[in-house]
């Protein structure tokens, strides 16, 4: 089933958390709605759910407008943060709960149910822990019983509000795998709430980046990353570098120094000296020795992390960008190669940069 | 003494617990044993007699029934309060939940006198009572109304701090399952109140078994009809029979070292339904 | 326990969010039902005694009601109140925070136990409270033959109703800090002892100042109830106007002899009393959930 928000607006007292927000969800797609907390992303999920209702805009279900409806007919699974299992019930009787409630007509009976509920729970792959209450199981189990129970009225969109968020890493990990399969079983409409970009790049097949109570950008995990709309979505996806700078004959100028890089078009289109942000990912950027010329940013090397096959290299800014610390990543047979010590004075030059324009301060 | 293995370097220990244990045994412990031994003076079939004396098991009667009554009453209507003080909002709410305590502040015998002057056949209730043929004060109904006044702030006090502490997660996810708010509430909300809502009736009733005060005005304290068990041992008392008042309250105590210890049993298990620890 | 559920909790406001979710909304008929039910009872039940105390104690004129409060005997009353609270109160605050101390601080067998007995004299019916001592000091009790010897009279006198308002007040200092302390633990002090404190300075510069709300909560507490004690009290006194009689004794005399406007008058100061210990009960909840979110924030 499709959803769609139209317009959405939400204010909590004086805090906007949403503010004019219009999103469609296609059929059998596995969203994730991805931004810092605070960004409104938590507010939109239980807006869609109808535990919240919005200031105004809409919410469509499958076409149908579904603002008054309320949670109780919308048929959306709700997945909650901290699950909210039912302690004092059972493992199966939390499963069985959204059937046994059901109007006396349309409820089936309790063989029904007990195939019904024990089909979910080996679905989830939990069917052993049926007769254990809720405070027996560890987090991941846990999250996959608050699952199985809000798939047990067949719901028609799957909402799930930080499914990890409780969990501890490797955990977390190993369950991400799971909703995936799981997801790619059953097809049914889902989004998911996160803080965490790996978990959404990871785990969905398009991402929502939210930033205070605005969509930043919507695209694949693949062209969210290779191709950030805006500063912030390049700043969450991941570590960055970032470089003031002025536009001069289609190249950012930093300093007096040159980034050598590739034309970009939008710094072709700018005005001549107007400021600009360039930003780059850590394994974006070359260290050359510095030979005393304006290639590439001056900076001198304070640390190198060697542990694994990438070392990581820290950098303090001198001349134009001091005060301003950078980030390398590169294997460390280079490092060695380069013989790179620490205190060692080099030049900074990426090989790809994203440039913005710098509105305002 | 502290156990051993576990050093502690905070100082005091044994001034603190010798100073609590003597204490606690010449204020309470020694002074109940009392009652116990005075007892024991008595052969069984002379506690026996006195015990189940027919006035007596009249006052056991009215006493617990009573009891039960109000206690069962505040555990109604306490946790429609303690649901609409944390709730809902309404002028007024600070004052009602400050006033809910009353009963613990206000001296029995106010209490007493309070509510025998509104019931009374004069007063401003029992006027309009009384010629529909509902006699309050100086019968039995009257020791129900003061019960229930003593009773009042324990279902409240037990279940509010439980209704604050809910998770709305709780409630939502039973809705977003497609549960009526009815079935919410007695499917997933009662039973986390229940072992609250069972220590709160438990504790009113403790309370009312045990009170003379603001019962003791309003009763009328008709033999047989409206006398409760601790009139009968103020009234053996008077007629200076001290081991039938002790016989009496030897029955009495055993009742609520038996409530005492059902409480605190009750408690351990909010606690564990809840996860609060208090 | 029984006596007092209440402990020191502050109600902050929750309604807000409830209300505003649809998913923890009640439909309106059924909050009115619940509204309307709870508040009548609780008008009913509460709202109207207290109302009555105050308009039956001035029915006669404030000139009736000064007179009855002034006349020697309610003078007496009133002062053997203030002395047995005065006697009563302390005793009971250095062993609620003796007793807090070891249970709170220090890992001991049977400690559960001695917990469960503090509170025992919640759940013992105040007649009985004052029926042990008068089996202990009584004219047949265990010292009684030793007291009359030696011209001692402790039941039937004040010392008794000391003794019986000592034990039916006995918990609630203790049962106000034990949990309280519990849950603050011992770090903070161990960090005093590390740093070279004794054990009285922990206590007063490190302790006290993290349970000064609890400890005046449970000290209102028994005040109150030490000032209003009725049943009890009326066993060991032996109800001699003006010498033995505290204000709630001297009520019931007034009442019995059908003197209610008097009965009243004496009754409204009790009720003010009450309504005092409830502000400042509800003041210091206040402070109390001030300071935690003080040291949370």
């Amino acid at each position: 089933m499709s959803i769609e928000v139209r317009n959405i607006k939400k204010q909590f007292g004086s805090f906007t958390a949403l503010d004019d927000v219009s999103l469609d969800f296609p059929t059998g797609e596995l969203v994730a709605l991805l931004g810092p907390s605070g960004c409104g992303k938590t507010t939109l999920l239980r807006i869609i759910a109808g535990l919240e209702r919005p200031d105004s805009g809409s919410v469509l279900l499958d076409g149908e407008d579904a603002s008054h409806t309320h949670v109780r007919e919308r048929q959306v699974g709700f997945v909650f943060q901290h699950y909210a299992l039912f302690r004092h019930m059972s493992v199966f009787d939390n499963v069985a709960f959204g059937l046994r409630v059901k109007p006396r007509k349309e409820r089936p009976s309790e063989a029904v149910i007990k195939q019904k509920v024990h089909a979910l729970l080996e679905l989830v792959q939990l069917d052993w822990l049926a007769d254990r209450f809720p405070a027996q199981l560890s987090g991941g189990q846990r999250q996959r019983i608050a699952l199985a129970r809000a798939l047990a009225v067949e719901p028609r969109v799957l909402l799930l509000d930080e499914p990890f968020g409780a969990l501890d890493a490797k955990v977390r990990k190993e369950l991400r795998r799971w909703l995936r399969r799981l997801h790619d079983e059953l097809h049914i409409t889902s989004i998911f709430v996160t803080h965490d970009q790996e978990e959404a790049l990871e785990v969905a097949d398009r991402v929502v980046l939210m930033d205070h109570g605005h969509v930043e950008q919507i695209g694949t995990p693949e062209e969210v990353y290779r191709h950030p709309a805006t500063p912030f979505v390049y700043g969450f996806l991941g570590a960055v570098n970032y470089f003031h700078g002025r536009a001069e004959d289609g190249r950012v100028k930093v300093g007096e120094a040159l980034l050598h890089h590739g034309a970009d078009e939008l710094t072709q289109s700018l005005a001549e000296g107007s400021p600009v942000l360039a930003f780059a990912r850590p394994h974006e950027l070359d260290i050359l020795p510095d030979a005393g010329m304006a290639l590439g940013v001056a900076a001198k090397i304070s640390r190198i992390l060697a542990f694994g096959v990438t070392a990581r290299i820290e950098l303090d800014g001198l001349n134009g960008s001091s005060g301003q610390h950078f980030e390398v990543e590169m294997t460390r047979a280079e490092v060695e190669r380069q013989g790179l010590a620490e205190g060692q004075p080099v030049r900074l030059v990426p090989s790809r940069i994203k440039v913005f324009e710098h509105k305002g301060s | 003494m502290a156990r051993r293995g576990s050093f502690n370097v905070l100082p005091g220990f044994n001034l603190a617990l010798g100073y609590t244990l003597v204490y606690l045994s010449l204020v309470v412990l020694i002074p109940l044993a009392a009652v116990f031994i005075k007892s024991s003076a008595l052969s069984f079939g002379e506690f026996w007699e006195v015990v189940s004396a027919p006035r007596v098991v009249a006052s056991y009667r009215v006493s617990f029934g009573l009891s039960l009554l109000a206690a069962a009453i505040n555990t109604v209507f306490g946790l429609m309060l303690a649901w609409a003080l944390v709730r809902y909002s309404f002028p007024g709410k600070k004052l009602v939940d400050a006033l809910v305590d009353l009963p613990f502040a206000l001296p029995t015998a106010v209490a007493g006198i309070a509510l025998t002057a509104l019931y009374a056949g004069n007063g401003w209730l029992g006027q309009y009572l009384e010629p529909l043929g509902i006699k309050v004060a100086f019968a039995p109904l009257g020791i129900l109304v003061a019960l229930i006044f003593i009773g009042l702030p324990f279902v409240v006090r037990t279940v509010q701090p439980i209704l604050e502490d809910l998770d709305t997660e709780l409630e939502e996810a039973a809705a977003s399952l497609g549960a009526a708010r009815g079935q919410t509430f007695r499917l997933v909300l009662l039973p986390i109140l229940l072992p609250a809502l069972m220590t709160g009736f438990a504790l009113a009733f403790a309370r009312a078994v045990g009170e003379y005060g603001s019962v003791i005005f309003i009763a009328g304290n008709l033999p047989f009809v409206s006398e409760i068990t601790p009139l009968m041992i103020i009234t053996k008392l008077e007629q200076y029979d001290y081991t039938g008042a002790t016989a009496i309250a030897v029955v009495m105590l055993v009742l609520s070292f038996i409530l005492l210890l059902v409480i605190n049993l009750l408690q351990a298990w909010t606690a564990r339904r809840t996860g609060r620890n208090r | 326990m029984a006596g007092a559920a209440t402990s020191l909790h502050w109600h902050g406001d929750t309604a807000s969010r409830y209300e505003s979710r649809s998913a923890t909304r009640e439909a309106p008929w059924v909050k009115g039902l619940i509204l309307g039910l709870s508040l009548s009872f609780f008008a009913v039940f509460l709202l109207l005694p207290l109302f009555a105390v105050f308009v039956e104690a001035l029915r006669k004129g404030l000139e009736t009601y000064w007179a009855a409060l002034v006349e020697p005997d309610a003078l007496a009353a009133i002062r053997l109140t203030l002395i047995t609270a005065a006697i009563a109160l302390p005793l009971n605050l250095v062993f609620g925070v003796a007793a807090a101390w070891a249970i709170a601080k220090f890992e001991f067998r049977g400690k559960e136990l001695l917990t469960t007995l503090i509170d025992l004299p919640f759940s013992v019916s105040p007649v009985i409270a004052g029926l042990i001592y008068v089996l202990i000091f009584g004219a047949q009790g265990w010292f009684g033959p030793w007291l009359a010897g030696h011209d001692i009279q402790i039941v039937f006198a004040v010392p008794g109703i000391v003794l019986a308002t000592v034990f039916v007040t006995f918990p609630f200092v203790a049962r106000e800090l034990i949990p309280l302390m519990q849950a603050q633990g011992r770090e903070e002090e161990e960090a005093a002892v590390v740093l070279g404190a004794n054990g009285w300075q922990t206590f007063w510069y490190v302790t006290l100042p993290n349970i000064k709300w609890g400890l005046l909560y449970g000290v209102i507490l028994c005040n109150a109830r030490a000032m209003g004690e009725f049943g009890a009290v009326s066993v060991v006194s032996g109800h001699i106007r003006g010498q033995t009689n505290t204000m709630p004794l001297h009520v019931e005399i007034l009442y019995n002899e059908y003197n209610f406007a008097a009965a009243f008058a004496v009754a409204s100061v009790l009720a003010l009393l009450a309504l005092v210990t409830l502000v400042i009960k509800s003041w210091v909840e206040w402070k109390a959930g001030q300071a935690q979110a003080a040291t949370e924030a």
